[in-house]
């Protein structure tokens, strides 16, 4: 297999799935779904195209970084979601943008509601930059940036969980 | 107001206490806008944001628009964002480079050093009408201090450098890690609300005491990455460091600790990789050579949190944030994070600076998001400040000499100075 074969409808399982197991907070069998040398960045939101090596982001994890992410969020003792949000996640507008030997680009909006007791709902906007890698396990992630509309984080508060 | 004093500091009687009033009544807010902010010098922006001429930045300083910039003989002006016709701003761009801000609304213009160049219909005014008593207005006072440019409402006030006082010592210890003296604020802004009140953040800024607690996963991710977190036994210490806490002369204070945690300039841990020693030696080598022996050991040996009163907080630990929060009501707060960098750091050591601030630091980080639940919690609980009126602020009181980090000594000077100009006029 290689990404040519891959079809978007492929690719709109992948997320969806991806998506269930976020919402459900399913974190480690989430981890399964990424390549041992995954990214996962947030830019700031006055810098969306830059880069994490010369620009200061809201999230800028490598493999190992990312591992240490699910294991603070399993970690009760991880105050801003302790407990934990509910969200739901719309995934929409899905393109593949690229096919490169085993890679892919993908692009796709986003819209996930965050509500958390106590708090507003909050809202966030914006799209999905992936990188897939076709495995023999299937489509795996080596790359997720999450690139954000508002113009500043605002009422959006923290990213406590994982966008 | 009420006849409740908001502070009640009585050291000899190991008593300090805070009324809860204080962090949760929109009266005392409107109160601190024009009795703390327009009184005080108030962070702006750094040099290095407007490097050359036209070089503009746009923001709310004291709940004002301004325009941070530099003028065409290359000097840093601030110009009150608000055209001389009807009030409009000039600017509406957040940064970028200019030859004129221009008003569209009825289309003044005005040049780079904020002089009105341009009246559509000019010949309608009556005589007497001239451009030259037009210019973009300035804040009473702009200064600055080792590239740190501060604004002021209060035209009387003292000048920066007596106003900062003991904070010159660590504002010089940042600047000092640059071998130019130059420091360089990063791309990329971390902008986020707290809903709780900005005096919290003052006080979570530079109080270690919560490290322990609220902090826990971010320790046991520095335990996991090699790091040792443990006190050491029988020295009285909860961090694994010993650290000092300190007022610094007109509400100003710092935490001022021996570094456990990491510094690009110049500490290496085991996060930063192997492949990084031998770069983080070389830092230290011409830290050395620059400042003499003591001197390098002093800025890459500890780390700092520093407050300038009232509002802006340095953060001179495992990166350099530059944070300034603004009050939007009694119980929610604007706040603004930057990292700063010197100007030589080579690529490598900016990619390693920028994700060392991100391991415990903003909104993503593993720190932060619990310091907003925690301050969240507090300004929920301060609900009932009609019911329970004082909080304890008394840790350390009792020792003798210096207090620890982990003490309250650096939250009492604050809170001095807060209590004293809030209470000038009763």
């Amino acid at each position: 297999m290689s990404a040519k074969d891959i079809s978007r409808s492929d690719v709109e399982d992948f997320l969806y799935d991806e998506a269930a197991l976020l919402d459900e907070w399913r974190l480690d069998e989430w981890l399964k779904l990424l390549t041992d040398d995954a990214i996962y960045q947030i830019p700031s939101t006055d810098a969306p195209d830059s880069d994490a090596r010369n620009a200061l982001f809201l999230i800028a994890d490598d493999a190992t970084r990312i591992k240490a992410r699910v294991k603070r969020l399993n970690d009760t003792e991880a105050h801003a979601e302790s407990p934990r949000s509910r969200t739901r996640r719309m995934i929409a507008n899905v393109r593949i943008t690229e096919r490169d030997g085993d890679t892919l680009a993908v692009s796709a909006n986003f819209s996930v509601y965050r509500y958390r007791r106590n708090s507003p709902l909050r809202h966030f906007v914006g799209r999905y930059e992936f990188r897939l890698r076709v495995t023999d396990k299937g489509l795996r992630i080596a790359e997720r940036r999450v690139i954000l509309d508002p113009t500043e984080l605002g009422t959006l508060g923290a990213i406590s969980f994982i966008l | 107001m009420t006849d409740s004093p908001f502070i009640i500091d009585q050291p000899e009687d190991m008593v300090f206490r805070l009324n809860r009033r204080t962090l949760a009544d929109p009266e005392i807010l409107t109160r601190e806008q024009t009795e703390i902010f327009d009184k005080s010098w108030i962070y702006c922006g750094h040099e290095s944001e407007v490097s050359k001429p036209g070089d503009f930045c746009t923001r709310d300083v004291c709940g004002r628009p301004v325009i941070f910039s530099r003028d065409s003989a290359g000097d840093v002006r601030v110009f009150l964002n608000a055209c001389r016709h009807r009030a409009a701003m000039v600017c509406r761009e957040p940064c970028g480079n200019t030859r004129r801000y221009n008003c569209f609304y009825h289309g003044w213009s005005y040049n780079q050093d904020g002089e009105l160049v341009g009246v559509p219909g000019e010949d309608s005014y009556p005589p007497g009408f001239d451009k030259a008593n037009f210019s973009l207005a300035e804040p009473p006072r702009v200064d600055s201090y080792r590239g740190f440019w501060f604004i002021s409402f209060n035209p009387d006030i003292k000048d920066l450098k007596e106003y900062l006082a003991g904070a010159t010592e660590y504002i010089d210890l940042v600047a000092d890690q640059s071998p130019s003296g130059e420091m360089q604020v990063i791309q990329g802004t971390q902008e986020y609300d707290i809903r709780a009140n900005w005096k919290l953040l003052v006080e979570n800024s530079f109080d270690d005491y919560h490290l322990l607690t609220t902090h826990k996963t971010w320790l046991d991710y520095m335990k996991d990455s090699g790091v040792q977190v443990e006190p050491p036994k029988g020295q009285g210490l909860l961090l694994p460091s010993k650290g000092i806490g300190k007022g610094l002369g007109n509400g100003h204070a710092v935490i001022d600790n021996i570094n456990f945690r990491g510094r690009p300039v110049a500490r290496w841990i085991s996060i930063y990789g192997e492949d990084a020693k031998e770069e983080i030696e070389d830092i230290r080598t011409e830290l050395v050579e620059r400042l003499g022996e003591k001197r390098a050991a002093r800025v890459a040996d500890t780390n700092r949190n520093l407050v300038v009163f009232p509002n802006l907080v340095i953060n001179d630990g495992s990166s350099v944030t530059i944070r300034t929060f603004w009050p939007v009501a009694a119980d929610h707060m604007k706040v603004t994070a930057w990292a700063l960098g010197t100007k030589e750091e080579s690529e490598r050591a900016r990619a390693r600076r920028l994700d060392s601030f991100l391991t415990f630091y903003g909104p993503g980080g593993f720190a932060t998001p619990d310091d907003v639940e925690a301050l969240e919690a507090v300004q929920a609980g301060l609900a009932t400040w009609r019911e329970v009126e004082w909080s304890e602020m008394t840790r350390g009181l009792n020792k003798e000499g210096e207090q620890l980090n982990t003490d309250e000594e650096h939250l009492r000077a604050f809170w001095r100075e807060w209590n004293a100009l809030m209470t000038v006029d009763a």
